[in-house]
């Protein structure tokens, strides 16, 4: 990492990262519109019509990858908390505290366009199902993480307790993902894997794909939108977006 | 003077938090008390049609014991917590981790114990009989003491903060869920003559999962809270 010239290190300081963050939401932004339009371009105008279950398949263009994505923030959001909780590093517990709120939000998507799904093809909107309860799971784990946090008015207390949560509830990730395998139960096996060929048409996996990116880049985008608005608060320093004039640092007292 | 070793550490704990229970009787008997009555609520408020009390029986019998491990779970950390035994807990020298399994235990001869050996009545009045009784016990005698060790991260993370005791009931029942699921499928396996090994075998890796790993996130829960 030494010879790029680029000192990493320089982006654990929150001042610096707020910059960096800046910068980078743009450009985050513009990449996830656009693959979310394409995605649901494809999903909705080019993806054929399901010979079973006619055009109410295509919520899956949003289901499955806001469900991948409530999975993998969850993880991504323990992982800051572990960084955290072994480097001691505050950076890391605000980015685990901005990617909360956008993880719950996507296990609700997920579940909200699941039963949306469910009603015209299962007859019900809801069923409890080994993966359905376990997805339910995750957002009572996401919704906890958030009121543990919010109800401890000692930050480092409020960044470590949460932490310890976030890590605990790893457990149920796993639980998910396999829940179709293990329960045979209602809710379809994954048709697409990383091993074998997808059970589906080209162009269903390729709209679901370009959506699952859209909706990463989402993410990111939204995570350090949040991230700056933590800082900000947490530091109470105005306006390191812009250049702080003293003018700013006056106005601020 | 010699340290004394990690078994009598962990004796020492035990011993001292059951005699505390002694000498609070009414604390242990609130808890089976609880468990009597919210189960007797059922019948009443759903009709003592015998078929349909058979049904709900392994649900509500599991539900109440995960109620009943939540109300005691304030006690678990909060009066040595308010007095400051806790803080020198954190100063002897044998692992925390060692020390919470006993006090866990504790807690569990307390307030999991008592909702075990009354299981069979409880059943009894919900129309359980001959196999899925024996289900019934075994599934809570299995499952009871996974839930202290769960409630026990609970309980460290809230302790005291405001409002904890709601808190703690909606940090820990959704990882209850698990442990309910098994534990009334055992008991609804057997009364349909499936066979309730699959869901006793889960209860039990269930426990050794949370034996593993809950007491090291609770001596970490707890160094946080004390900071």
């Amino acid at each position: 990492m030494s010879n790029t010239g680029i000192n990493w290190f320089k982006y654990s300081s929150p001042q610096a990262f707020h910059l960096l963050a800046g910068r980078m939401i743009p450009w985050f932004s513009v990449v996830s519109i656009g693959l979310i339009l394409i995605g649901l371009y494809i999903g909705f105008f080019v993806a054929p019509t399901d010979a079973t279950q006619g055009d109410a398949y295509r919520i899956i263009f949003v289901h499955v990858p806001a469900a991948w994505m409530s999975m993998f923030l969850y993880v991504i959001m323990a992982i800051w908390a572990g960084i955290g909780l072994g480097l001691n590093a505050r950076p890391s517990f605000m980015m685990a505290q901005a990617i909360a709120p956008t993880g719950a939000m996507f296990t609700f998507l997920a579940l909200f366009t699941g039963s949306m799904w469910g009603k015209p093809t299962w007859g019900a909107w809801w069923v409890w199902d080994a993966r359905l309860t376990s997805e339910l799971i995750l957002l009572f784990q996401y919704i906890g993480i958030i009121l543990l946090r919010s109800s401890i008015d000692d930050l480092r207390r409020a960044d470590r307790a949460s932490a310890v949560l976030a890590l605990v509830g790893v457990v149920n990730v796993p639980i998910i993902y396999f829940s179709v395998k293990w329960w045979n139960t209602l809710h379809q096996g994954a048709s697409v894997s990383i091993t074998a060929a997808p059970t589906m048409a080209g162009t269903m996996v390729t709209a679901m794909l370009v959506m699952m990116f859209g909706f990463w880049m989402y993410s990111i985008a939204v995570t350090l939108a949040r991230v700056r608005c933590v800082i900000a608060d947490r530091e109470r320093l105005p306006s390191w977006g812009k250049q702080a004039s003293m003018a700013d640092v006056a106005e601020a007292r | 003077m010699s340290q004394p070793s990690m078994s009598e550490a962990l004796r020492g704990v035990v011993r001292r938090d059951l005699l505390l229970a002694m000498r609070h009787r009414s604390d242990v008997a609130m808890s089976v008390f609880f468990v009597v009555i919210v189960a007797s609520l059922f019948p009443l408020g759903v009709g003592p049609e015998p078929a349909v009390l058979r049904m709900i029986a392994s649900g509500v019998l599991w539900v109440t014991a995960l109620l009943a491990c939540l109300l005691s779970l304030g006690r678990l950390f909060t009066a040595d917590y308010l007095d400051g035994v806790l803080e020198q807990t954190l100063l002897i020298p044998q692992p925390l981790a060692v020390l919470v399994v006993g006090k866990v235990f504790s807690h569990w001869v307390i307030s999991g114990l008592p909702v075990v050996l009354l299981s069979p009545l409880l059943g009894l009045q919900f129309g359980l009989s001959g196999d899925s009784l024996v289900v019934l016990t075994l599934s809570l005698l299995l499952g009871t003491p996974t839930l202290s060790m769960i409630g026990a991260i609970g309980a460290a993370l809230t302790l005291g903060l405001r409002g904890s005791g709601l808190l703690v009931a909606l940090l820990v029942l959704p990882l209850f869920i698990p442990v309910l699921i098994f534990g009334a499928g055992a008991v609804t396996n057997s009364l349909a003559g499936v066979g309730s090994e699959a869901n006793l075998s889960l209860l039990g890796a269930c426990f050794l999962l949370s034996l593993a790993f809950a007491p090291w996130a609770t001596a970490v829960a707890l160094r946080i809270a004390l900071e």
